[in-house]
């Protein structure tokens, strides 16, 4: 009887561990769909509200806007290898961002609010054209495949 | 009245930002074609109109989309500094194994140092441990065995001192062959896991 409710207790713990650790890993993985590789001020990170000045190496997430102001630059890898270069006085939020990494399917969607940014795609726009989509105020680009640079109202 | 004023101001001014909306293909830097880009109705969905042609832009916005030949040059004086502001391509490092084991070749070993000094250099740098097997077996054991071959290469590079908070793994299993073969072929070629540094 004892040694019943020891085990009960024990598996609860070990069940409660793996739930946290599974989260934990979990959230990881979710949250980091790239990093910034160069930054030059005045370059923010607009996310949940808050404003985080652009560093090499700062993890970025999905729901993030890269904001810069005259004279600001950012370039960010992605996971799947895009590559985004933003030039001054820009506003780019990063909608959506999935990734597999075993099938190489995806989803990335960029606003371009305003400002310019040069886009090298990666894995997902290869594995899956149009899936990697670029939005404009007025337009929908399907990316397939390619580098180009998109330019909105300035 | 007022209501109708401010109607015909906003959309002025939404007509005016529109105007200069565009897209513009670049070449791949070795000059060839790079791919496409389609223009989609921000409604619909529709294609209305695709672009192939490196150096060429689409005005977007205002119903029709009008393409236009730019030429390198001026793509070059417009966007030079936001092209040369790109982050480096990732580079690869694909490491070996001695049959049946986890210990990589002495040939990888020597990849193993350069690959090393790069993250070091790099700026903002990370790293992606991908494993891939040959077509022996079945795919569901592939992918798993792939992933296992990451994590053992991936804890190796922590005991080689690179922090584990830069290394993600994956595997892709069997869909990735350096050497095309039919099902169930053992090729030591396939069975490799590939570093990518970003």
């Amino acid at each position: 009887m004892k040694t019943d409710i020891l085990t009960r207790s024990f598996l609860r713990v070990l069940v409660l561990a793996f739930l946290v650790l599974g989260s934990i890993t979990t959230s990881a993985f979710a949250a980091d769909i790239g990093r910034i590789k160069k930054a030059k001020g005045p370059a923010f990170v607009e996310r949940a509200g808050e404003r985080i000045s652009a560093e090499p190496g700062l993890p970025i997430e999905t729901h993030d806007v890269l904001v810069t102001e005259a004279g600001g630059r950012i370039a960010v890898t992605f996971a799947d290898n895009s590559r985004y270069s933003v030039g001054p006085k820009s506003r780019i939020s990063l909608d959506s961002f999935e990734f597999d990494t075993t099938s190489h399917k995806g989803v990335f969607e960029t606003s371009v609010e305003s400002g310019t940014v040069a886009i090298i795609s990666g894995q997902i726009a290869k594995k899956t054209p149009d899936a990697m989509k670029v939005r404009t105020p007025t337009s929908i680009l399907g990316v397939r495949g390619t580098r180009f640079v998109v330019e909105v109202g300035q | 009245m007022i209501a109708r004023l401010l109607l015909i101001v906003v959309t002025g001014i939404g007509l005016a930002a529109c105007a200069q909306d565009r897209v513009v293909l670049l070449p791949n830097p070795d000059g060839s074609s790079s791919g496409a880009v389609a223009v989609l109705d921000a409604e619909s969905g529709a294609e209305q109109a695709v672009i192939s042609e490196s150096n060429t832009e689409a005005k977007l916005g205002g119903g029709s989309v009008k393409t236009a030949t730019l030429g390198a040059e001026a793509v070059g004086e417009r966007y030079g500094g936001l092209i040369e502001g790109l982050p480096k391509a990732p580079s690869l490092y694909t490491l070996y194994f001695k049959e049946g084991t986890a210990e990589v070749t002495d040939a990888s070993r020597l990849e193993l140092a350069t690959l090393l000094a790069e993250v070091n250099e790099r700026s903002g740098a990370e790293v992606q441990v991908t494993g891939h097997t040959d077509t022996v077996g079945k795919a569901e054991d592939n992918d798993a065995l792939s992933i296992r071959r990451a994590e053992e290469v991936a804890a190796m590079l922590v005991r080689v001192g690179l922090s584990e908070d830069l290394i993600v793994t994956a595997g892709r299993g069997e869909r990735e062959l350096v050497v095309e073969t039919a099902d169930s072929v053992d090729e030591p070629r396939n069975r490799r896991v590939v570093v990518t540094v970003r």
